[in-house]
């Protein structure tokens, strides 16, 4: 800056650095289909945009004529969409492809959460498995939300759980993502729940 | 994989950064996903300066510079897009370009002064009461 009267550019640029908001994220995992992007957009206020990856796969070896190494390219894609509460904090969220090889963008997006809602279709139970195990080995706060999908058998919370092997503090909720309310309440159980795993004191209950 | 959009009703409010005049999709689909963003960077492909998480905010230190100095387009449409504070994540879908090629185009823009960040604390900011304070109360209000 040749200015040298500090309110003029260096000034303003400091305004601007004061006025950055604190971001955090949190992730929604679950197996292929289960509502993740849907749950995004539903609690959005922006239009979810969608974030990609290159992955170059150098395994693939040489192609035998011509000697020139081969690599084969798949683009991974992350919806997010983003809350801003108070202008002071944002909220991202961020729908995570479900597929076990993508661990890379699992550990980008998990580092730094405050943590993870896991959906759930009990048709597919096993599906979120991947989902559980990685966030349970990481130690992310994640609760299950259990989507209720048209013409799937009603099952109890307790089995649920069990059948997820989840131990007794992993709140497991049912919920519709296509619903505010419903995915209001998702959220908002998770943060209570992150809460507590990481040794705050609980909030004073409020009235609904 | 599906669209993120839904056709038909738009519940959300057009984001004004989107508006900017000039602003369009410097994304080439004939060229082909895998060539442009390493000609953007010209083979790049670590930022030069600066760590870009994918919720680190970014905001331009001032408006779009009017010469060209030695800025690609993709790097004038960061500036715009950072006129207000972005994430990362952000900018990576306005621009439709690959998170790894947005990066090295902010390391060039921080390097040269023209963007600031913020980057997020990774499990430090995590034990701030008030973080989650602001985030129920925001979830609430809904
Ligand atoms: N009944 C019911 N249907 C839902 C619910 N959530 C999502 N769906 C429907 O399930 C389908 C898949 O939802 P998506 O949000 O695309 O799922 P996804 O997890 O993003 O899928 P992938 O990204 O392909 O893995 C869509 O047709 C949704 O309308 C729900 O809570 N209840
Ligand atoms: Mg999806």
């Amino acid at each position: 800056m040749v200015s040298g009267r500090s309110d003029s550019g260096g000034g303003r640029r400091d305004g601007r650095a004061r006025r950055m908001p604190t971001a955090v994220k949190i992730v929604i995992a679950g197996g292929f289909g289960v509502g993740k992007t849907t749950m995004v957009g539903t609690v959005s206020e922006t239009r979810p945009l969608r974030t990609e990856e290159i992955l170059t796969d150098e395994s693939v070896g040489v192609d035998d004529v011509s000697g020139v190494e081969r690599k084969t390219t798949t683009t991974v894609a992350m919806d997010f969409g983003r809350l801003t509460f108070r202008d002071d904090y944002v909220l991202y969220l961020f729908g995570t492809p479900g597929q076990e090889r993508f661990w890379f963008m699992w550990d980008e997006v998990s580092l730094g959460a405050l943590g993870a809602v896991v959906l759930a279709d009990t048709r597919r139970l096993s599906d979120c498995f991947p989902s559980v195990d990685y966030f349970e080995r990481r130690g992310t706060p994640f609760i299950v939300a259990v989507n209720c999908f048209e013409g799937a058998r009603q099952y109890d919370l307790a089995e649920i759980q069990q059948a997820l092997n989840l131990g007794p503090k992993v709140p497991v909720m049912l919920c519709d993502a296509r619903r505010l309310d419903s995915c209001k309440q998702v959220l908002i159980d998770l943060v209570l729940h992150a809460m507590k795993s990481r040794g705050l004191p609980a909030l004073e209950p409020q009235g609904a | 994989m599906m669209p993120p959009e839904e056709p038909g009703q738009e519940p959300w409010p057009q984001d004004p950064a989107l508006h900017t005049p000039g602003h369009e999709r410097i994304y080439d689909e004939s060229a082909g996903p895998m060539v442009r963003p390493y000609v953007m960077t010209s083979g790049r492909i670590e930022p030069v300066h600066g760590k870009f998480d994918l919720i680190t905010l970014v905001v331009a230190a001032g408006p779009e510079p009017e010469g060209p100095i030695g800025l690609g387009p993709e790097h004038l449409s960061i500036i715009r897009l950072c006129q207000q504070v972005m994430s990362v994540a952000e900018l990576t879908g306005h621009l439709d370009l690959p998170v790894a090629t947005v990066r090295v185009l902010l390391g060039d823009l921080l390097g040269k002064g023209l963007v600031t960040m913020q980057e997020p604390e990774p499990e430090a900011d995590m034990h701030d009461i008030r973080l989650y304070k602001a985030v129920i109360d925001g979830l609430r209000a809904l």
